[in-house]
């Protein structure tokens, strides 16, 4: 029998939303997650990839037993994250980026040590281990720093370590390099990527909404929108599926009231998107054949838009993302947020 | 020795609640705070108490009412320390979730974080009964005071006191308001029905069954019988109760609100992981 980490089948959660005082009567339903499942082994470094209100989180408060499912089964480490809750706490551990919890008065050392407590772990060995992963994060000076003086990017280091330091058997990272910098981001992924190469019975589940960084950690992907699992694979699986398309990005000159759905409709246009900033505009195309590239050059240079620098590229998971969805991962969460 | 869940939780937070408590500033801060603050709370009842009886120290109703306000501070210290920890860690210091996903058992977690507040509550309790006795005459003899009564009767008590916390913290864990009302809400309730300050004899008739089902009413009774003797005796309402009666009320009365306590934090625990309430910040 295949030994899974976690399983989820049909898995869903619905909020009902109340509306203020004065709309008392008025409930509506928010569609957290759809009908989710998904099969997660051991060992795997798992990702869930898709944009802000995707679903990724609560999908997460619900595996880590935060959050009760109204419907469908999640199993964690073999038990049931709603009915053996107190089965799967101890082999499990999270951490939320972007935020800067921990208790102000308490030294980063203290801290680490305090939640390690919580797992039982010796004190003598959660004081060896809090050492050298506040070494690898580059956070061994501050130990003795009360963590409100640190910084929320440190805060967040200072989080990183909890998660590490009670070897967990499943391990939950909800957007851990939210807010970090280039050099922070890059530590966490080394150490994400030593953790579960150091005991092949870890395993890591990673939600995320920074393509690369999916793309490069992550065993398998589960694209996620709505609440709703589109796709589950190897990033390389799911970026062969574009593999027959050709995908070129072109920086213009603004647009000049040129409407996005002229380039889409042209022969040989798969799915175009656009990013407008400072004067300038960066339009992406996935294109059935190289040569609708000229139909596309035409219509741009009969509009008045100057091209400035064109490429082309491979498949990313963005690209899939569009591919699956329709918009970019950006436009989607302003269109969830409109 | 690997400790227990429990063990672990409660030793952990009782730590943790310590570190809170006595850290937040300066030790000759924080040794000034704790003697000032319980003594002007209870200078305030003292003024007024000497106004309208025109200073009648000598009476009965002074020691009554002055041990009664002075051992209602656990109420105050230990029920709410149990309850304000739920806020104090989903609000604040965001880690409510942490603890919750951690191999925690929330109720001895949050009996533990009550501890602090119990000890320096307990420094309180000290130091305004020194004070009443060195400078308000309150008749209080170290060497004639009933000590076998006191202890198990303050550790009943406090127990007591911990369940109603957690009955308190389990309805805020399904409310999103950071205010703590349920606390302030029950322990005014109690202040105003345990015959803290006046005996329940001053109550309308239809009111004193309230006062009669509070276990607060007869540990309040027991304290002052057991440090202060016939004193707390002069009043009618519980006179025809022995200590030994008085007791049993007690620790039958413990007994079902811990049966209560822990049974009505579980009922909101669920409530609160349905409705998604364990790591929801209010954000006002």
């Amino acid at each position: 029998m295949e030994n899974f980490a976690l399983q989820t089948e049909g898995l869903g959660r619905i909020y009902k939303i109340h509306g203020n005082r004065k709309e008392k009567a008025i409930r509506k339903e928010l569609v957290a997650l759809k009908d989710v499942s998904l099969e997660v082994k051991t060992g795997e470094l798992f990702g869930l990839l898709g944009p802000n209100g995707a679903g990724k989180t609560t999908l997460i408060k619900i595996l880590t037993t935060l959050l009760a499912p109204t419907s469908g089964r999640g199993m964690v480490a073999g038990y049931d994250v709603a009915q053996q809750p107190q089965e799967v706490r101890p082999r499990i551990n999270m951490v939320s980026g972007g935020e800067s919890s921990g208790y102000g008065l308490l030294t980063v050392r203290e801290n680490l040590w305090m939640f390690s407590q919580f797992y039982g772990v010796p004190s003598k060995e959660a004081y060896r281990r809090i050492d050298s992963y506040l070494k690898e994060i580059g956070l061994t000076d501050r130990a003795h720093t009360k963590s409100s003086d640190l910084s929320t990017g440190l805060r967040q280091k200072m989080n990183i370590v909890r998660g590490f330091i009670t070897d967990p058997q499943v391990l939950f990272l909800d957007e851990p390099t939210l807010g970090l910098d280039v050099g922070a981001s890059r530590d966490v992924r080394r150490i994400i990527r030593e953790w579960l190469a150091a005991d092949a019975k870890r395993t890591l589940l990673l939600t995320t909404h920074y393509m690369a960084e999916a793309d490069e950690l992550c065993d398998r992907v589960a694209i996620i929108n709505k609440g709703q699992v589109l796709a589950c694979d190897t990033p390389e699986n799911l970026k062969r599926r574009l593999q027959k398309d050709v995908l070129f990005e072109l920086a213009t000159s603004p647009l000049n009231g040129l409407p996005l759905s002229a380039l889409e409709k042209l022969d040989g246009v798969k799915k175009a998107t656009l990013r407008e900033s400072d004067g300038r505009a960066e339009i992406k195309f996935m294109l059935k054949e190289e040569s609708a590239l000229a139909g596309v050059i035409n219509t741009l240079t009969s509009a008045n838009v100057k091209i400035q620098n064109l490429t082309k590229h491979e498949p990313t998971l963005e690209d899939v993302f569009v591919d699956l969805v329709g918009r970019s991962m950006e436009d989607e969460e302003h269109v969830e947020s409109d | 020795m690997q400790k227990s869940t429990f063990a672990r939780s409660f030793l952990t937070a009782t730590w943790l609640g310590w570190q809170i408590e006595s850290n937040w500033t300066d030790p000759f801060l924080f040794a000034v705070y704790s003697i000032v603050k319980p003594i002007a709370s209870a200078a305030i009842l003292v003024v007024m108490y000497g106004i309208i009886t025109k200073g009648a120290f000598g009476d009965p109703l002074f020691p009554y009412m002055y041990l009664g306000n002075v051992f209602y501070m656990y109420v105050g210290a230990v029920m709410t320390g149990v309850s304000w920890s739920v806020l104090d860690d989903r609000e604040h210091y965001k880690t409510l979730k942490y603890i919750y996903v951690a191999p925690v058992n929330i109720p001895m977690y949050l009996l533990g974080r009550g501890v602090s507040r119990f000890i320096t509550g307990s420094i309180a309790v000290f130091i305004t009964i020194t004070a009443g006795v060195l400078f308000l005459n309150v008749p209080l003899d170290v060497t004639k005071a009933n000590w076998l009564l006191f202890f198990p009767t303050l550790l009943v008590g406090v127990i007591m006191l911990a369940m109603m916390g957690l009955v308190i913290a389990g309805i805020t864990l399904t409310t999103v308001r950071h205010e703590g009302f349920a606390g302030e809400a029950v322990a005014g309730l109690l202040y105003i029905f345990s015959g803290a300050i006046f005996p329940l004899d001053v109550l309308p008739a239809f009111l004193r069954p309230i006062g009669l089902a509070m276990p607060t009413t007869y540990w309040l009774e027991l304290l002052r019988r057991s440090l202060v003797g016939g004193v707390a005796q002069a009043f009618p309402t519980l006179a025809g109760f022995s200590n030994l009666e008085l007791f049993g009320i007690l620790l039958a009365l413990t007994i079902l609100f811990s049966f209560i306590g822990i049974n009505t934090f579980r009922y909101f625990d669920h409530k609160a992981r349905e409705r998604g309430m364990i790591d929801r910040t209010s954000n006002y």
